[in-house]
């Protein structure tokens, strides 16, 4: 593992707006619109070096997901800093704010970040093999030839060559997100994305892509990893950070945060997954 | 057709564009278009627009016609469809280094056009038949040529059987190629 940060998040604050209009009848009656506004991320410090594993737990709504998302600009930010290999994605820093950059360059940098989503989102009239090479060819500009050699080459480290010609409808759950890990991986970004990569998946279908990431990240790839799979983040993890209401409550490695929490959410989660093992002195 | 498809997916993309003023056009455009008759339309195209120095010939002015008013109803064809693509497949292209336009061109149209193929053959075969109505700015097509023939001959009956058989004949095989290219491009999606 060396010094050099991939990403770097600085007091990221984020906040949704709900806004909710009431029906004609209901205006007529007087009732305003109404904006909600929810504060998802509030002061967020995250480092992530070079060739580190970190995982970020956390219950629903505590705000990982955003964080991950907020990488490579899929959400906006309100305020602070996430800097990719030292640069802003999504933006331009003019008198001390934010303001958005050009489309194409924000595309660029993208190339930089793999994701993977929870739903798989592969492209539905491709084949696996056109998966991986849709984007080597469309962004990276790469000739027919050496895009499928190199597709081809990612789909063996998942360990779907022989599915190469199937198309999604034709792929269990947890092929299409291995086809989707190698697509996002044939673009040799500097850091993997993973939200929630096994949520959607039948329990069966988990392991399959759970050891495919472990391979991936044996391999020394920097990665972010948004996962509910407690044991697969104490296997995997350099770094575990577990987010609640918008803040990370606690971060350390595996055997830390683990054997000794300290923050009572981080014990409930332990204590949901049945791996808790004794409650933190203080919280 | 041509003209309708073309235009139609132009409409449809200003409908959904970010620009309020892009997405009012096409809207007014999209709502004239299918709140007045055809019929008139082209009337309009032929008679009254030489009136202000514009002179088509009927063909031509047939063409247009019949184009700019599938094209509204195209758009809409092409504005669901569109909308019916899972915004997960665009996040993916996005987070893969895709511009916005070409995640759009390149991912979001293709699937979008598999899932409007049905109808956009629908109105392709309406067209057709709603060539009939150029026969009143003087186009020589199926019923302007059977009314000639009838006025001749007063065979009446087999005049416009015939008519209407020559109409089935383009209809028929124009709906089995819709659905087989259907059936062959969805078999994926």
């Amino acid at each position: 593992m060396s010094d050099e940060v991939i990403v770097s998040a600085r007091d990221v604050h984020k906040t949704f707006t709900v806004t909710k209009t009431p029906g004609i009848f209901s205006r007529l009656r007087g009732a305003r619109t109404e904006i909600n506004r929810i504060e998802v991320l509030k002061g967020v410090d995250l480092d992530v070096h070079k060739g580190q594993t970190v995982v970020i737990l956390g219950s629903s709504g505590s705000g990982k997901s955003t964080l991950l998302r907020c990488m490579n600009k899929l959400e906006t930010i309100d305020s602070g800093r996430i800097l990719v290999n030292g640069h802003l994605v999504g933006y331009e820093e003019r008198d001390g704010k934010l303001v958005d950059e050009k489309a194409s360059v924000t595309a660029q940098k993208r190339t930089d970040l793999g994701m993977v989503f929870q739903q798989f989102n592969l492209f539905l009239n491709k084949t696996a093999l056109g998966n991986v090479m849709a984007p080597l060819q469309d962004v990276k500009k790469m000739p027919r030839e050496a895009a499928e050699e190199l597709a081809l080459q990612n789909l063996k480290r998942v360990g779907l060559l022989d599915r190469k010609d199937n198309y999604p409808s034709k792929l269990s759950g947890g092929q299409k997100q291995r086809v989707a890990i190698a697509r996002a991986l044939a673009m040799d970004p500097s850091v993997m994305l993973f939200d929630e990569p096994t949520s959607a998946l039948d329990p069966e279908l988990v392991e399959e892509v759970l050891a495919v990431i472990k391979a991936i990240a044996a391999q020394g790839t920097t990665m972010v990893i948004v996962t509910h799979e407690m044991q697969f983040a104490r296997d995997i993890a350099d770094v575990i950070v577990v987010m609640d209401q918008g803040i990370i409550v606690e971060k350390g490695t595996p055997d830390e945060v683990f054997f000794r929490p300290k923050h009572a959410k981080t014990y409930a989660l332990l204590k949901r997954s049945g791996l808790a093992v004794e409650p933190p002195a203080a919280s | 057709m041509v003209l309708a498809l073309v235009l139609g997916l132009l409409l449809a993309l200003a409908r959904i564009s970010k620009s309020r003023i892009l997405r009012g056009i096409a809207l007014v455009y999209v709502e004239v278009m299918r709140g007045t008759p055809l019929l008139v339309q082209l009337v309009y195209i032929f008679f009254v627009l030489p009136a202000i120095g514009v002179n088509i010939d009927p063909v031509p002015a047939g063409i247009l016609g019949l184009g700019l008013n599938y094209a509204a109803y195209l758009s809409e064809v092409f504005r669901s469809a569109i909308l019916s693509v899972e915004a997960g497949q665009t996040e993916a292209a996005l987070s893969l280094g895709y511009t916005p336009g070409k995640a759009l061109w390149k991912v979001v149209l293709p699937q979008s056009f598999i899932v409007s193929l049905g109808p956009i053959g629908n109105y392709f075969i309406a067209m057709v038949k709603d060539t009939a109505l150029t026969s009143v700015i003087a186009v020589t097509e199926i019923l302007k040529t059977a009314n000639v023939i009838n006025a001749q001959t007063f065979e009446t009956t087999q005049v416009y059987t015939a008519a209407a058989l020559l109409y089935l004949l383009i209809s028929l095989p124009l709906s089995r190629i819709v659905s087989a290219l259907e059936k062959r491009a969805r078999v994926h999606v």
